[in-house]
């Protein structure tokens, strides 16, 4: 314990240093002036002004997404907190480690409708894993080191410290992080031996074996999703991932199948269906994975291994379920492995790879190139891909359409690379989640591929990505539809476009302009390359507005209350394969 | 479907402010059913409450239920009293019959065949204590309707395993 007592937010400040966070993203107000005064007379925590207090959260999340740490995020009172809820109900739902400080009335003012006043607790207890009000100086340093603890172990999660004014300015003792534990909250990391073994002699068995690796691999970090391409290719399975599971395994190993579920592959998804054996890592049998659950790969054993034992049997009944941190049941069974190995891989693992290859055949990601003077959304990635792999990019995205053509048609080859709205489905989530994604990687390349109805949705941040200077590159495909809520109200809704399609959208050149940054549009397919390469090339933030296909359907698709099998590959299947009646009350 | 069990679930919580608001918020939430719930300090030493909770479901539902229970920070133990052993389930109840004349017999008659206490009394009411599992409570109180009961007090059910394993 420092000697002398010091106040409220320099214990903030100074938890934070010690934790090692080296930015916040923030946005000021009455509530929190105490903790923007102690930032000011110190040198040791960045901080990144946003425009709205939702764009901080989001920002954090794509700080945390691509480092493996902790992003922290500080707002005021009332509107500042609310603000913050999408983010923290997005963090929760993908599992991603966030501290967020917002600022309170002062104690004597809790409950007197007082000036932005909020009951933060009460409304973010359901959107985080975790939150504390704290009412007196005496506790904050330890809060301020459990939330750390409590956000980044286990299942990572959000975390709410939300900080009476007048607890700021009160004098209190401080506690460095090394003398503060958590009294009770113990997750359990280490996978039990005898179900490692159980799943050791099922993978041995396995005819048709199948590897779902998900989120979990890559929130244990890039040693486990290691470990797990190392199993991968010892156990010489087919390897399919979630959609937030994308670069666990390098989208160029040839056991990886593409990702799976509802815009998954046809090899991914059919592979799902048939195998014998399932090996969940790090997963959590999704509603968007699972399709239908009284069809969901019916014939197969699974093995689950998660962090989170209530994601354990929750929409699957698994047959062996591990709870441990995935790279640590990972090592157990790579250690076990060349004991249960069989002599020689069981007779017909050849057949189940010719299968996939059939599979693959098929060519799921085809697309009609269509018109001549018109650019396929799906073209575009490929394009951008071509044109800036070598590059290693971070990507982020926003949510619809272009996000799913944008996890089919980006490879990742490692983790940390792709940060995207699962869970939640956040539109506006990527135009910040770049801001922190450039703010933690300043030299690197960082695109935020968005549609043109989410980048509206936080469209402010431009203006933070301005102050900073930071050179994030925004590929909108510009359909002017919600292109998703437009291909549900096609399939489901008979083609009655009902308020999806986007009059008056703006002149995204202009309006990077308007910002500070610079923008370009493009609607020929001969012009993409070189507005690609004007993107990646032009110093500082660019805006690429491309004119895209405005009816172009995402396919392949598992449609809503179908199974795996019964995939619509593409147009050609939509009328052939008509949505149920029960499909059509899902989301 | 699958059949539908009721469980009693004893839950060991840090007693800290917003404890019983994070339960009743997963329960509801997550759509659980709370057929009662009680919570109170047990241990004041080291700060910690006792929730028991009685809830239905399906097996699943109940595992998830416990699941979803051990995942909240401030719970330290989850135990799921109908799953693991023998244990003793009880109830209090307070009931106020308003009568005169032949009910008023009556009605003493029952409480007294049902060990309920007169905790008040004045000339046109009674007001009794009983302590019981909820099947008993629910005897009683279809025997005293038609005596002039008129309202009812519930704890819901606390309990306990049976044994000397502790919890």
């Amino acid at each position: 314990m420092s000697a002398e007592p010091i106040s409220g937010a320099d214990i903030v400040i100074k938890a934070l240093v010690d934790q090692g966070v080296d930015v916040v993203f923030g946005y000021p107000g009455g509530a929190v002036l105490p903790i923007y005064d102690s930032l000011f007379k110190q040198n040791s925590l960045r901080h990144i002004l946003v425009r709205q207090e939702g764009g901080a959260v989001h920002a954090a999340e794509g700080y945390a997404r691509s480092t493996g740490r902790v992003g922290v995020v500080l707002v005021t009172s009332g509107p500042g907190a609310t603000n913050a809820v999408t983010g923290l109900t997005d963090a929760l739902m993908d599992s991603v480690p966030v501290i967020c400080l917002t600022g309170q009335v002062p104690t004597h003012l809790i409950g007197n409708d007082a000036f932005q006043e909020a009951d933060t607790t009460g409304i973010t207890r359901p959107c985080t894993k975790h939150n504390y009000l704290v009412r007196d100086v005496a506790d904050l340093a330890r809060v301020m080191h459990e939330a750390f603890i409590i956000a980044k172990s286990g299942r990572p999660g959000p975390v709410v410290i939300d900080l009476p004014k007048d607890v700021l300015f009160a004098l209190g003792p401080y506690t460095p992080p090394e003398e503060i534990q958590h009294k009770s909250y113990r997750p359990q990391t280490r996978p039990d031996p005898a179900r490692i073994e159980e799943a050791l002699a099922l993978i041995a068995k396995a005819e048709r074996p199948l590897i779902y690796g998900g989120g979990g691999l890559i929130n244990s970090g890039p040693e486990a999703c290691a470990r797990f391409t190392e199993f991968v290719r010892l156990v010489d399975a087919p390897c399919t991932l979630t959609l937030m599971g994308l670069g666990a395994l390098p989208a160029s190993d040839p056991h990886f199948l593409g990702m799976v579920g509802m815009h998954g592959t046809y090899e991914a998804n059919h592979a799902m269906h048939d195998c014998d054996v399932m090996i969940a890592v790090g997963s959590r049998f999704d509603d968007r994975v699972t399709g239908r659950l009284n069809a969901f790969s019916p014939h197969s054993k699974k093995i689950h291994i998660d962090i989170d034992p209530s994601s354990i049997n929750k929409n699957v009944r698994v047959d062996v379920p591990i709870v441990a941190d995935c790279g640590e049941a990972l090592a157990a069974l790579l250690a076990g492995w060349p004991k249960a190995a069989p002599k020689r891989p069981p007779a017909k693992r050849a057949q189940w790879w010719e299968r996939i290859c059939e599979w693959r055949s098929r060519d799921c990601l085809r697309y009609d190139r269509g018109r001549k003077d018109v650019i396929k959304p799906q073209y575009a990635l490929e394009r951008l891909y071509a044109l800036t792999h070598e590059r290693d990019p971070f990507i982020t995205t926003e949510v619809g359409q272009h996000q799913m053509w944008a996890a089919q048609f980006f490879k990742f080859e490692a983790p940390y690379h792709w940060m995207t709205s699962g869970g939640l489905g956040t539109m506006g989530y990527g135009l910040p989640a770049a801001v922190g994604v450039q703010v933690a990687h300043p030299d690197a390349l960082v695109i935020d591929i968005a549609g043109e109805a989410s980048i509206l949705m936080n469209i402010q941040e431009m203006s933070t990505i301005c102050q900073y200077r930071l050179p994030v590159k925004v590929f909108i495909l510009n359909n002017q539809y919600m292109g998703m809520v437009r291909q549900w109200q096609e399939l489901l809704h008979g083609a009655r476009y009902s308020e999806s399609y986007t009059a008056a959208l703006p002149d995204f050149v202009k309006l990077a302009e308007a910002f500070g940054a610079n923008g370009r549009r493009v609607t020929d397919p001969a012009e993409l390359d070189d507005a690609i390469r004007y993107m990646i090339e032009t110093p500082g933030a660019v805006v690429l507005d491309v004119a895209v296909d405005e009816l172009e359907n995402c396919f392949p698709m598992i449609p809503s209350g179908a199974a795996h099998n019964e995939m619509l590959l593409g147009p050609e299947d939509e009328a052939t394969k008509p949505i149920s009646e029960e499909g059509m009350v899902l989301v | 479907m699958a059949d539908i069990e009721r469980h009693t679930i004893a839950v060991l919580v840090d007693n800290e402010p917003g404890i019983l608001a994070r339960v009743v918020g997963l329960f509801s939430g997550r759509g659980y059913n709370i057929d009662s719930l009680t919570v109170a300090e047990v241990d004041r030493a080291n700060n910690l409450s006792r929730i028991t909770v009685v809830t239905s479901g399906t097996r699943m539902i109940i595992e998830q239920i416990k699941a979803q229970l051990s995942r909240l920070v401030p719970v330290r133990k989850v135990r799921d009293l109908t799953d693991e052993g023998p244990f003793v389930e009880r109830e209090m109840a307070l009931f106020k019959v308003v009568g005169k004349g032949e009910h008023r017999i009556e009605a003493l008659r029952l409480a007294d065949i049902f060990r309920a206490r007169v905790i008040d009394s004045t000339i046109e009411s009674f007001v009794f204590e009983m302590t019981g599992a909820a099947e008993k409570l629910n005897a009683f109180i279809e025997l005293m309707e038609p005596l002039g009961l008129v309202e009812i007090s519930r704890t819901g059910a606390v309990a306990i395993a049976r044994g000397a394993g502790r919890f």
